[in-house]
Order: C-alpha cells, then structure tokens, then sequence
C-alpha cells in the first residue's frame, strides 16, 4: 500500500525523469525519446516503490533484477539508474558518445545495475526468464521483472518464453509490458495485430492485469500485486502512450528513434513544466 | 615432440564421449547445468538428465529462448551446456548467441552435436557446414571441433574450467578413437600428430583421421606431411601453425566444413600475415549438402584422405614451382 504523499512523489520524480530524458537525447543527437517516455512512470514506480536492490552493492546475489527488453528506451532506465545512484548522473550527458559507460543500448558489462545487456528485441526477456529460474533452483529470494515493448511481442522468442515461463511455474517473473500501441513505422495494430495481447499471455497461463501505464497509483497496485502471485507468472500489460507528456510527439511513430530538435526540447521541456505545475496545483 | 596415437580400430561418437564428460564434470562442480532443445536423446543428455533433475532443463523446440534462458542463468552464477542440433543451435538463435553470449562474455557453452555433412540422410537442411565460420567471426567466442571420443572428453572438462562463452561442434556418427589417456587438450594449442617436413596437413574434426591417413599415403611417396590437430579454431595456435609454414613451406587445411571461413579460412588469414605460403583447403566447396549415408557423402563432397593427398601433392609442387 502507498499513501498519497508517495504517489506524489513518485509522480515529481517521474516528471523530473522525462526531462532529463529528453535532454540527454537531445545532447546525444540520437536515441528514442517516444518508448523512453512511454516507459517511464513504470521504471519510476519500479525502481522508487517495488523493488529490492542495493546500488551500493549492484552484484548482491539476491536483488530483484530488471531487464530491459526493450532495450531501445535504455534512456529512461539509467536516468532511473543515475538517480538511484548506480552511477554519477554526469555520465548521462555522455551517452551514445565514444567511451561512455551509457551505451546506445543496455551494455551489462559497461553499466552498473544493467542486469542484461539487450537490444535485438523479443530476447531480453528470456534472460529474464533464465534468472527467474536460476532463482527458483536456488531459492533464492529474488524476483525478475522483464520489461517490454509491445512492438517486440512480434517476435516469436516472446512466445517461446512466454511458454517456457509457465511451463516451469515461474512465480517470481513479472513481464511489463509498455502497451503504447505504436512501433517504428506506424501503429502496431496496422503493422502486425497484437490485440487481444492480454487473452494471448493468458492463453499462455499468465496471469494477467492489465493497467493504465500513466496511472502511477494503478501501477502501484499492480506491482503489489504482481509480487504476491503465486504459481504463475505475472504479466502487467500498460496502457501507456508513445512520447507521453510531449503534445507533438504523443502516439507519434516518428519520434519512435529520432532525437528531438533544440528547439523542439524547448518547447517540450516547456509543455512539462507546465503540466507540472497543473499536477502540484491538484496538489 | 608427435603425440602417441592409440593403437586401436575402436570407433566412437563424439556426442557420446560428451554425455559422459558432462555428468563427470557436473558431478565436481554444482553450477554446471545442462539444457536442450527436445534432443535429451541425440544429445545423449538422457544420464544427465536423470542424474541431476534439478540441473536439467528442458526448453522444447525453442532454441531462440533456450539461449536467452542460458545467459540468464549464467549471469546468476551457472555455467550452461546449451545443446541442440549445430542446424539449429546456432542455426536458429544467432543473434541471442551474438547478443545475450558473446557480448557480455557470458559463461555459457555451446555445445552442439550433428554439426557437418555426416549428420547423412537428413540432408541439406540438417547439415551444418557454415555455422564455424558465424561462430569464429564473433569476438569473445571460444570454438573448438574435436578430434575424436576421447579428445571431446578432454574438452568438456577444459570448458568447463574455462570463463567464457565457448562453441563446441560434435558429430553425429561414430569416428576413429585416434588418442589415449596420455593425450592432453588445452584450448588453443594445436598438437603435432605425426613431424615432417614437406608439407603440413592441418585437420580438425573428423578430418584429423583423414589427415593422418593422407600422411602415411604421402609417405609412401617420399612426401613427409606433418599433421595437426587444430581442434580450436579459435584461438588459433598461431605460434604452431606459423612454425609449420616456416618449417614446410606448404599448408592443406582439412575441415567438415565450407572452405570459406572456418579451419581453412582462419589459417589463410593467420599466414597471409605473418608467413604467406601456399594454402591449399580440403572441405566442402560452395554448395549445399544432400541425404546420403555419411561415406559416401565424404567421398562426394572430396572429404577424404585421397582428396587430403592430392591437395598435399598440389602444395607440393606449387612450393617447388615458386
């Protein structure tokens, strides 16, 4: 259970985090803004409220573990990781550059607290999978929390997992899935259907919530709830929008893998200010 | 300084060898874990399978995930024998090969069995005789082909020990035990089998048998023909190799495999650098397999000690034209 005040801030935190994604973007000249800012509100609440790690310490063999299957949005996830202390937040202005610790996609071997090294979509998650099931074995405490995209659920590696998972009663696995509905060319409903993506991982004996992804006091709960299932694995479809909190770029597939223009970030970062603003105003 | 070869006619499957070695290893080191694809059987998983239940994972036929599953396991502390057909494994998950094991460097072992033409009746499909060429260009990946039983034996327990991701291609029918106990693997070295000083027969797999019949057959003719056993591709011993192009001027590289970019092309690669002396490569030239028994398709496809001889003959003579 979260009180107001948490959801509160986790809310400031989660605005703060679209800015800073949006400028390091911007500073790096490339990346994916829409699918960072899709996810965000689900990494805030994931790393701010659910789970159990220690940065300090981001080997410590029985913290929770995050992949990133949609490797793509890495952006959103080491801001989180920067502000968990991961890393100093300097390094963010560094990536995507030559050298940096923050690499175009998630690089496990580079970045502190990256679990999995992805980027090809539809296999982080089987990763996930793998460590879930080292867990199980070894009884370990953990639980592993696979987030991806909607666009990657295309890829049949997702299935195979997806089969494997309930197969083998994979009750500390959570897959989140960032449900915005758009991929690189257009809406993932026009390029290849997914609906009903719920019914197929249930049809797969997940067990299923399905949430609005923005909706920090849902995501809460569904969380909550994902961490006591029992005998299955738990799979939350968001509802989420590509580019969320950006007028120009919601639902836009071309900001799917374009940076945003200076001019375009200042008009963004303006946009969130002010929304900001409306949000404390409701207090 | 040549290693003692058994003096037997026994025969033995490499896969076999490998289903002992793993339980005999699992057995010293409790992080080892062993997956497959629905092969237990032709993997000869079945003992292992049985004797660590808890160890075993049995993934279906979904190769894509099981090497996903592997390098998550390996990241908690696993080491993960990930078995499947060479067709399959990495036919159908290069890219979780690419990025989940080779990039992070991960602890995960690749060993597949049926890898090359001998896989026989199955055919083109079955046949894999490219995937060395994908698996050596990968930065960090071990590759290693062994010679025979009881070479692959030695072989599983030196991965075992090794940090690293590494592919190990077996066969599918019985080969020639050419080794005894006194033989010892290391990754990377490349034994002398048998000296000599005109041409040099570099063999891996189940060629190494061909390339030691082809140096008594060049002996007979007055041509000395030193062989090696180059079981890891990669790395190469490149010190050994190199040596052997100092020392008889002229290279045949025997492999069940393409020409282009395993044994044969990794040897071009290495003396075109260092020593340039003529290469001449025995293996499977640009085509496709078809279904036949594994004889006759060797005697088919030119993967033979006669065609090893000829090739040696060819170097030969092209070392004293120049």
């Amino acid at each position: 259970m979260s009180s107001h005040a948490d959801l509160s801030a986790l809310r400031s935190r989660a605005h703060a985090f679209r800015k800073t994604i949006l400028k390091i973007i911007t500073r790096a000249g490339s990346g994916h803004p829409g699918g960072s800012l899709s996810v965000i509100d689900l990494l805030t609440a994931l790393y701010f409220h659910q789970l159990r790690h220690n940065p300090k310490d981001p080997a410590w063999a029985d913290r929770d573990r995050v992949v990133l299957s949609k490797g793509h949005a890495c952006p959103a996830w080491y801001v989180v990781l920067a502000e968990c202390g991961y890393f100093d937040p300097g390094h963010l202005w560094t990536m995507r550059q030559m050298g940096s610790i923050l690499q175009g996609h998630p690089d496990m071997v580079r970045t502190p607290g990256v679990d999995m090294s992805t980027g090809s979509l539809g296999m982080g998650f089987s990763a996930a999978i793998g460590m879930a099931l080292a867990g199980k074995r070894d009884g370990r405490p953990y639980r592993v929390y696979a987030v991806l995209g909607d666009g990657e659920c295309q890829e049949g590696s997702v299935w195979e997992g997806a089969m494997f998972a309930a197969h083998y009663g994979l009750d500390n696995l959570v897959a989140i899935v960032d449900r915005n509905g758009v991929q690189q060319t257009g809406r993932t409903e026009e390029r290849i259907r997914l609906d009903p993506l719920a019914d197929k991982w249930r049809a797969f004996n997940w067990d299923v919530a399905e949430i609005d992804g923005h909706d920090m006091g849902a995501i809460v709960s569904a969380l909550d709830r994902a961490a006591s299932a029992a005998g299955r694995p738990h799979a939350i479809i968001a509802r989420t929008v590509k580019g969320k909190g950006v007028s120009f770029a919601e639902g836009a597939a071309g900001y799917h893998g374009k940076a945003l223009t200076e001019d375009e970030l200042a008009r963004a970062l303006a946009e969130l200010d002010i929304a900001e603003l409306n949000v404390e105003a409701r207090g | 300084m040549a290693i003692t070869l058994a003096r037997t006619t026994a025969s033995k499957a490499t896969r076999d060898a490998y289903g002992e070695a793993i339980i005999e290893v699992a057995r010293d080191n409790p992080r080892i874990v062993a997956l497959t694809g629905d092969l237990r059987d032709s993997n000869r998983l079945e003992a292992f399978a049985a004797d660590y239940p808890d160890r075993f994972f049995e993934c279906g036929i979904a190769e894509q995930n099981m090497v996903g599953v592997a390098a998550g396991l390996a990241t908690c502390g696993k080491i993960p024998f990930v078995s499947s057909f060479a067709a399959f494994s990495p036919g159908r998950c290069y890219d979780q090969i690419r990025v989940l094991v080779a990039q992070p460097g991960l602890n995960v072992k690749l060993v597949s069995t049926h890898g090359g033409l001998t896989v026989g009746e199955d055919g083109a499909s079955a046949q894999a005789v490219e995937e060395l060429a994908l698996m050596r260009s990968l930065a960090k990946m071990t590759v290693i082909v062994p010679a025979d039983a009881v070479e692959t034996a030695q072989v599983i327990r030196a991965v075992a020990e090794h940090v690293g991701p590494v592919y190990v291609r077996l066969g599918r029918g019985g080969v020639p035990v050419l080794f005894d106990d006194s033989y010892q693997f290391s990754i990377g070295v490349a034994p002398v089998l048998r000296d000599g000083g005109d041409v040099t027969l570099a063999a891996c797999g189940i060629m190494v048998a061909e390339a030691l019949e082809a140096a008594q057959l060049l002996g007979a003719e007055g041509v000395s023909a030193r062989v090696l056993n180059v079981s890891t591709l990669k790395p190469l011993d490149e010190a050994t190799i190199l040596a052997a192009a100092r020392e008889t001027g002229a290279i045949v590289t025997a492999e069940e495999h393409s020409v282009y970019g395993g044994l044969g092309g990794a040897i071009c690669e290495l003396v075109t650098a260092h020593h340039p002396v003529g290469v001449e490569r025995v293996g499977i030239q640009d085509r496709f397999g078809e279904s036949g028994p594994p004889r006759p398709l060797m005697e088919a496809y030119g993967l033979t000690a006669g065609e090893i001889a000829a090739a040696a003959r060819r170097a030969v003579s092209r070392k004293r034209a120049s």
